[in-house]
């Protein structure tokens, strides 16, 4: 029965919690991409940049509060700069929109040209996040590090295995559920909502029965703000702050929405957990997991480790290739919003 | 303002002119940025302090003064490296270079630039044993011993600690995989077993599955050959997260003020290896250090820094000429025996037995003696974090 019990609790430390986390946090930055993909009708390229562009405002934010001396207890005082990050994100997408998207909408120019504009306002981005912080990393989280910490857990169970789940991870995963239930009621029980589905359906029907277009694109940068400046900073307070990792979740952001199914909300989320899993479960190495449910002669010598983990990033983009190959509309096909 | 700025930049380009003439340029050309960052600074200022000892003493070359010009080598990138002594050696005509710092960027620097352009080269850090066969046409020396000794070193100190089983990660480069061959070798032939040897890659943000199939081995140990200010730290912060691991064994690369500030006091007993030992010129480079505020004891390739610049300066005098062919036929006279034996702090001294025309054989900080391939055997002190901070136990 022990055995049972360390396996469980080894495979919720090293596999469950993890992937939960890093898995919530793609679903953010997915539900950005695919909001936009549904209303703008274009992938943006520079989902990773916007993440990192609204954490180093809620970084500076951040320091600006701890400088004042005002902290959250035991929870990071970044989420008191989140508000802050959020309107400066919102605020730099929409003049992005008005100065560089807007022009291709009125041209009505073809997905690809907008995709290329994002492609060069992802680069502008890169640079300003660096002008803005440095190149370097930087680590802002504060507060209690655990809600439930190594020693507490094995002093409360008894058990060989800890489990340890860390301020951040639990604060990830509940910022997630709160910010996908706002979003879901938003999109289905308000009126403006509501026009954004109808815009993201049917442009030229939306447009004759009276919905403002400017509006509904506006409202859809600033969710996408709200949700890549949350992302962003979940990401650095659970893993650190680094510019060039941000770039990087731009593979692992694209997959889970692919796999999903390009513009549809749920996909996006499915998609984050899909990626997420896939990256922990393959390559973690199950020795010690078969080690304790196999009676000890069967128990294996090798590492049992499907793929090494340096090819963690290979994963997504063999997901990606294969869905695309199998089954191009993802997993949750059907209309746009 | 104009005016000003005219003035300036002639008042620039004149005392350019005024050091091309008078002064000497040595490149100090090391990991700025990048996975070293923290360890780079104090290392540039101990050489600098050897360069500037020479050129106070007044004896150098009949009086001139030698000008260090720092530059960044990245460590981790080997064409920036390249790129950067490329520079330091056609447009700022520095004479020799004292680094590159990491394994990979110094077998790039030696092999593109050093080697074909003739510059001596000392390394103060580059530990691979690959670096003992490069072809550097004789050109490159190091101050540190090969790692092919530390290996042999850490394993032993790690199975007389009673570790048999242990679990290895190193970073994903020359440096790394050069210690992590050595160790696990010396391990498994002192009877201990390697459950597992996994590569990590630097500049990631999440560690989490690597530091679970690290822990999945089953080993109750790890081994870190990595840098403090990158992967090597991220693994280990992840692994006392998850309480995967309480104890490290750690190569030099590890062992820096750094970690034990951030980390220390949650891997209590961990321990690891840094180049040094008890020396003559221990005590001598000690009281130089720490009146110069630089903590002699609290990290790696200070001591083998200001020896890299004090041996160059010395074959320099010993040519009589700043000429790169003839600086290189001799370092090994001056820093090998026969000779007056000259310690840290009597530089100035052997500049002038050497101006005097007789024979010195520098013993520096760290007893340098080149053997033919322009190594040095080197010894290895015993570091372990007490109390939140890297304690030197014993020298090896």
């Amino acid at each position: 029965m022990t055995d049972v019990l360390n396996a469980l609790v080894l495979f919720a430390n090293f596999i469950f919690v993890p992937a939960l986390t890093y898995g919530s946090q793609l679903a953010l930055g997915a539900l950005g991409v695919t909001m936009i993909y549904s209303v703008l009708r274009f992938s943006n390229f520079a989902q990773g940049e916007t993440m990192a562009f609204g954490t180093v405002i809620t970084i500076l934010g951040t320091w600006g509060l701890q400088a004042l001396g005002v902290n959250l207890g035991f929870l990071p005082t970044a989420l008191l700069a989140l508000p802050l990050g959020i309107a400066v994100t919102a605020g730099l997408l929409l003049l992005t929109d008005k100065y560089v998207y807007r022009y291709y909408r009125t041209q009505r120019s073809a997905s690809i040209t907008f995709v290329m504009a994002s492609l060069g306002v992802m680069f502008i981005m890169n640079g300003l996040i660096r002008l803005i912080l440095g190149p370097g990393d930087q680590n802002f989280t504060d507060g209690e590090r655990f809600v439930l910490s190594a020693s507490a857990f094995k002093e409360w169970s008894g058990l060989d295995e800890v489990l340890v789940i860390r301020t951040t991870q639990a604060l990830t995963v509940i910022l997630a559920i709160i910010l996908v239930a706002l979003l879901f009621w938003f999109l289905q029980k308000t009126k403006t909502g509501k026009a954004m589905r109808a815009y993201a359906d049917n442009e030229n029907l939306a447009l004759l029965s009276g919905i403002n277009p400017d509006r509904i694109v506006m409202i859809t940068w600033i969710i996408t703000a709200a949700f890549a400046t949350t992302a962003g900073v979940l990401y650095g307070l659970d893993k650190g702050y680094k510019p060039l990792a941000y770039f990087h979740l731009l593979l692992p952001i694209f997959a889970a929405v692919i796999v999903g199914g390009i513009g549809r909300p749920i996909g996006a989320i499915a998609g984050g957990f899909i990626i997420a899993f896939s990256e922990v479960i393959l390559t973690y190495a199950y020795k010690k997991f078969l080690a304790y449910l196999l009676p000890s002669d069967l128990a294996p010598d090798g590492l049992v480790q499907l793929l090494s983990t340096e090819y963690k990033l290979a994963i997504s983009f063999i997901i990606l290739v294969v869905v695309l190959l199998i089954k191009p509309t993802g997993l949750f096909k059907g209309k746009v919003i | 303002m104009k005016r000003l700025v005219l003035a300036s930049v002639i008042l620039a380009g004149l005392s350019t002119a005024v050091w091309a003439e008078e002064d000497v340029k040595i490149g100090v050309l090391m990991g700025f940025t990048g996975p070293i960052e923290s360890l780079a600074p104090t290392m540039a200022g101990s050489a600098e302090l050897a360069l500037k000892e020479i050129s106070d003493s007044g004896a150098f070359l009949g009086g001139k003064k030698i000008v260090p010009v720092r530059a960044d080598s990245s460590c981790v990138d080997a064409a920036a490296a390249t790129a950067t002594a490329e520079r330091l050696a056609s447009s700022e005509k520095v004479v020799a270079f004292i680094g590159p710092t990491c394994s990979g960027e110094t077998t790039a620097v030696v092999n593109n630039v050093s080697a074909p352009n003739g510059i001596p080269t000392i390394s103060p850090s580059a530990t691979s044993p690959a670096l003992t066969t490069v072809e550097d046409k004789g050109v490159f020396f190091r101050t540190a011993p090969s790692d092919a000794r530390q290996g042999e070193v850490l394993a032993q100190v790690a199975k007389d600690r009673g570790i048999n089983e242990i679990a290895i990660t190193y970073t994903n480069n020359d440096y790394g995989k050069g210690l992590s061959e050595s160790f696990s070798k010396a391990f498994e032939k002192l009877g201990g077993k390697v459950t597992i040897n996994a590569a990590h890659e630097d500049g990631k943000a999440d560690y989490s599955a690597e530091v679970a199939a690290l822990a999945a081995s089953g080993a109750k140990d790890l081994a870190v050959f990595g840098y403090l200010d990158q992967g090597g730290k991220g693994i280990i912060q992840n692994a006392l997260d998850t309480g995967a691991f309480k104890r490290f064994v750690m190569g030099d690369g590890m062992v820096g003020e750094k970690l034990a500030a951030d980390l220390g006091k949650d891997m209590e007993g961990s321990f690891g290896t840094m180049a040094g030992g008890e020396y003559a010129g221990s005590e001598a480079w000690n009281k130089i250090a720490e009146s110069a505020k630089i903590d002699p004891k609290g990290g790696p390739y200070r001591a083998e820094s200001y020896d890299a610049a004090a041996v160059l300066a010395l074959a320099m005098q010993a040519a009589k000429s700043t000429d790169r062919a003839a600086i290189i036929a001799k370092i090994k006279e001056v820093a090998n025996a026969p000779g007056e034996k000259i310690l840290p702090g009597e530089l100035g001294k052997g500049l002038k037995i050497l101006a005097d025309g007789g024979d010195i054989d520098y013993v520096g900080a760290t007893n340098i003696e080149f053997d033919d391939v322009g190594d040095v055997p080197g010894s290895y002190r015993e570091m372990e974090i007490k109390e939140g901070k890297f304690e030197s136990v014993k020298t090896h």
